[in-house]
């Protein structure tokens, strides 16, 4: 930072000049509270010279009150934002930090290291270029430090930089260093990193951080600030295809109609040949519109306004492409999930999936399996808690353009939203289209499996006996609506209002109409005093059918054990778990 | 040749002043009359261009802002054509609040915090823009670029939603809202670059000047109208000062310096050891004070 400063001082102009044109680089740092990610940091702000002194006053008087170095600076503290986790010595979300120098400007997202790693971390890296994985030499490559690296992968982030920290602590041992890299190296090979450079450091004693340590003659290689002032990032988006989703439609007269958006990938110039990706209409760039005159050509990041040769309908939510290089289009996609929400992930569910600037109402039709972040394997899953990644198949009501994420991250994520409680409950990442949208939907054949389908249920006639059977098959109703899935308690008296119990006279019909709903892809609940006569079992030929018989002798095999000793409540949850689901 | 940093930052910003104007129904954008709020309202007219601005902006007037400020406010009101509003706490006027006779955490929390939810109650806004920034302070680290706001217009830091990508979530129910903030990614420094770089029009009072000043709690105090009472053994002094970020009058401090363009300043600022938030006295009350106004609702 001297010369700098002396560039400063003696002419300002000068060194304004020198920053216009410098470049950005946002990275995210992984690591656990323990791995000292939060010292880390604090040391390249304190090292960059980006703490003030009114900053440092509070630091240090904050590291006297709850600091964890004794009489040294926490450098840790500048880092943790919120009251109650400074208090808890936690930090529980995703803080930003900038910081700049000569070369660069930085933009940190730092994440903590506990619990809800997943959620903060993917939330964290999904605009990060770089990873900084930090590993504390004496423990080396930890399950957390595969999780972090897998979660990086999984965002798309090709470059990572391994920090090995805390070298102090085993004497700088370059065979050490050289254990751990080759051990992460191999691990890492299934997770398709472009780059991997490692860093023998200690962030507490500032081993390598801005200037090469005297501890660490065998290390030839940069140091962390010199690897993030001169990595390559020059995102490739610009080289991909033009891809502009339309943000806004500007018409401030009859005399101009221009599309604003922000390109997301690929460069158009005015005379280029653009295709509405959904609608296939397609026109001419007239002009590139912006505040500071047309431009020339437009590039992959800048925000734009177009207009076109055609008056050609376009509104928000449509993907401005070319013609020579459309996108996907399709209403049934694979996709790759982190569940961001404390409610879990329950297929069948209906919800808001946005991509781009459009929005469109969506269901996860089926999880496949769920990836372990930790081993990596694929596991078999009903649901997707919090912080769990999986696999699903998603139908959207009207058809989307997009790309997979692995070509086009910009134009291959989504984020899913709760339309009752309007939170963000999943990050997605498509994979590629599904057949179903390929063939069109009007070659579609309908019958129960793919109404079913689309409900996302195993369509049943439950048939329940018992002194609470009713009870049971209200409770049994409620909790497959609380679920999201569509049930029908068929009660006597829909058939017949005098009519309180399923009487012999009303059995037939009532089995018949069990039997249509059932085509429709419904859980239908029959509540009986007895159980089911053969010829109205007949009746309910082709369906998939189950008797739940309450209170049933000891000596009767049930089909479905009910545990005698449980309240209805749990008795319907399982019900629902076991054959619904 | 990728973009340059300010490149990149406009370009962010555009796409959240845009994403905004297009979710919700009744968008507007908070003007504090400082810098950050000149770089809003800049990008503003670039993410809309050949259009006028889509929201109108809105002043909560403490009745205590720099003379200049009120000045400067009308001036661009009429060069621009942006559409004005103006609130003011009329219940805290009827009570005589004032910074002098208050103390400034009661007077921030009614004239401020109080004026700016009445406002937001009055003409029922679904989404407001602020010029916060992340290197601010602390707690501003970690706020999303959507925030969420509840009906009485709380911030829950344990209840915010994840924000991936550029993807921002915009729903909201009736009497929910949120505050959109399109400088987030933006460093003080990004801000006075791209002032200098766009030319953009920035109240005089950044610029050094001769002004009567008293001192007082340490802080240079600017004699802006005769509601400022000198206090026994208190002196006006004609300095040499400017302002390095603006509010209330009483409770903005001045810094003695000689920087009379932007280069100058920013050449002041790169040098100086203190952070800008310094010269605000709500932010000394105590540690998390921020944080705690935040929660509030206060910006």
């Amino acid at each position: 930072m001297t010369a700098q400063s002396a560039l400063i001082a003696e002419d300002i102009r000068a060194y304004l000049q020198a920053q216009e044109e410098q470049g950005m680089l946002r990275f995210i740092t992984c690591g656990s509270v323990d791995d000292g990610k939060s010292t880390l940091i604090g040391r390249l702000l304190w090292d960059s010279k980006l703490i003030f002194e009114d900053q440092l006053a509070s630091l240090e008087a904050d590291s006297k009150r709850v600091g964890t170095q004794g009489e040294k600076i926490d450098y840790a503290l500048l880092m943790d934002g919120l009251q109650a986790e400074r208090e808890q010595g936690i930090t529980i979300d995703v803080a930003y930090r900038y910081f700049a120098t000569d070369r660069r400007k930085f933009i940190v997202a730092d994440t903590p290291g506990h619990e809800q790693y997943t959620r903060n971390m993917v939330t964290g890296a999904s605009n990060a270029e770089v990873a900084v994985i930090l590993v504390d030499a004496r423990k080396g490559i930890l399950t957390q430090t595969r999780r972090h690296s897998y979660l990086v992968s999984l965002v798309g982030i090709r470059k990572v930089v391994l920090t090995i920290n805390k070298m102090d602590l085993v004497a700088y041992s370059q065979a050490r260093f050289e254990e751990i890299l080759n051990e992460y190296r191999q691990f890492a090979i299934p997770l398709g990193f472009d780059e991997i450079a490692a860093i023998p450091i200690s962030a507490l004693e500032g081993d390598n951080i801005i200037s090469a340590s005297p501890h660490t003659p065998w290390y030839a290689g940069s140091t962390l600030l010199d690897y993030l002032e001169t990595v390559e990032v020059t995102s490739d988006a610009v080289s991909r295809p033009f891809r502009l989703p339309v943000q806004w439609v500007n018409r401030p007269n009859l005399d101009f109609r221009g599309f604003s958006g922000t390109i997301t990938s690929g460069r158009v110039r005015p005379g280029d040949a653009v295709l509405v990706a959904t609608s296939g209409r397609s026109s001419r760039v007239a002009r590139i519109v912006t505040f500071d005159g047309d431009l020339p050509e437009a590039l992959a990041g800048q925000a734009v306004t177009l207009t076109l040769e055609d008056e050609i309908d376009i509104s928000r939510g449509d993907l401005l492409t070319m013609a020579e290089t459309p996108p996907v289009v399709a209403d049934h996609l694979e996709a790759k999930l982190v569940w961001l929400h404390p409610d879990a992930l329950v297929p069948g569910r209906s919800c808001l999936l946005k991509a781009g600037t459009a929005t469109v109402p969506a269901r996860v039709a089926a999880l496949q399996f769920r990836v372990n972040v930790n081993s990596l394997a694929q596991e078999p899953a009903t649901n997707l808690a919090m912080n769990e990644v999986g696999v699903c198949t998603l139908n959207l009501d009207k058809p989307l353009a997009f790309d997979s994420y692995r070509e086009n991250r910009g134009t291959g994520n989504f984020i899913l939203i709760d339309r009752l409680s309007n939170a963000t409950v999943a990050a997605g990442m498509i994979h590629q289209p599904l057949l179903r949208a390929a063939q069109g939907w009007t070659s579609r054949s309908i019958d129960r499996a793919a109404r079913a389908a689309s409900l996302g249920q195993k369509p049943l006639i439950l048939w329940i006996s018992g002194r609470d059977a009713a009870t049971l098959a209200e409770l049994v109703e409620k909790r497959l609506l609380h679920l999201g899935r569509q049930g029908y308690w068929l009660r006597p008296e829909r058939l017949d209002p005098q009519a309180d119990t399923v009487t012999l006279e009303l059995l037939p019909r009532l089995a018949e109409i069990a039997r249509i709903l059932n085509d429709a892809g419904l859980i239908v609940l029959i509540a009986a005093e007895g159980s089911l006569s053969d010829a109205a079992r007949a009746r309910l030929g082709g369906s998939d059918f189950r008797e739940i018989l309450l209170d049933a002798p000891a000596d009767a095999t049930a089909e479905f054990p009910l545990q005698t000793g449980d309240s209805l409540e749990r008795q319907a949850e399982q019900l629902v778990t076991a054959l619904c689901l | 040749m990728p973009l340059s940093h300010l490149r990149q930052l406009e370009a962010e910003s555009i796409h959240i002043l845009r994403e905004v104007a297009a979710e919700f129904e009744n968008p507007v954008m908070l003007y504090s009359i400082g810098k950050d709020s000149a770089v809003m309202l800049h990008l503003a007219r670039k993410a809309f261009y050949p259009g006028k601005l889509p929201f109108p902006l809105l002043h909560v007037d403490t009745t205590w802002k720099f003379r200049e400020m009120i000045a400067f406010r009308d001036r661009m009101a009429s060069e621009y054509g942006f559409e004005l509003l103006i609130h003011t706490n009329q219940d805290g006027v009827a009570k005589g609040i004032s910074p002098f006779a208050h103390g400034s955490a009661l007077y921030t929390d009614i004239m401020k915090t109080e004026g700016l939810k009445q406002a937001l109650d009055k003409y029922q806004f679904d989404a407001a823009f602020g010029g916060a920034r992340r290197d601010e302070e602390k707690s501003r680290a970690k706020e999303r670029i959507f925030s969420f706001r509840s009906e009485n217009h709380r911030w829950d830091p344990k209840n915010q939603r994840a924000e991936l990508w550029n993807l921002y979530n915009a729903r909201v129910k009736k009497g929910e809202s949120i505050r959109a903030f399109p400088l987030s990614n933006w460093t003080e420094l990004d801000v006075w670059q791209y002032i200098y770089r766009e030319n953009i029009p920035i109240v005089p009072l950044y610029f050094a000047a001769v002004r009567p000043v008293v001192e007082r709690d340490g802080m240079l105090i600017l004699v802006d109208d005769e509601r400022l009472q000198l206090q026994p053994g208190e002196v006006v002094q004609h300095k040499s000062v400017r302002f390095r970020t603006l509010g209330c009058y009483p409770l903005t401090g001045a810094v003695a310096s000689t920087a009379t363009s932007l280069p100058e300043i920013i050449q002041e600022m790169l040098l100086t050891r203190t952070s800008e938030r310094q010269g605000r006295l709500i932010d000394h009350d105590s540690a998390g004070s921020m944080e705690k106004k935040k929660q509030e609702g206060y910006f």
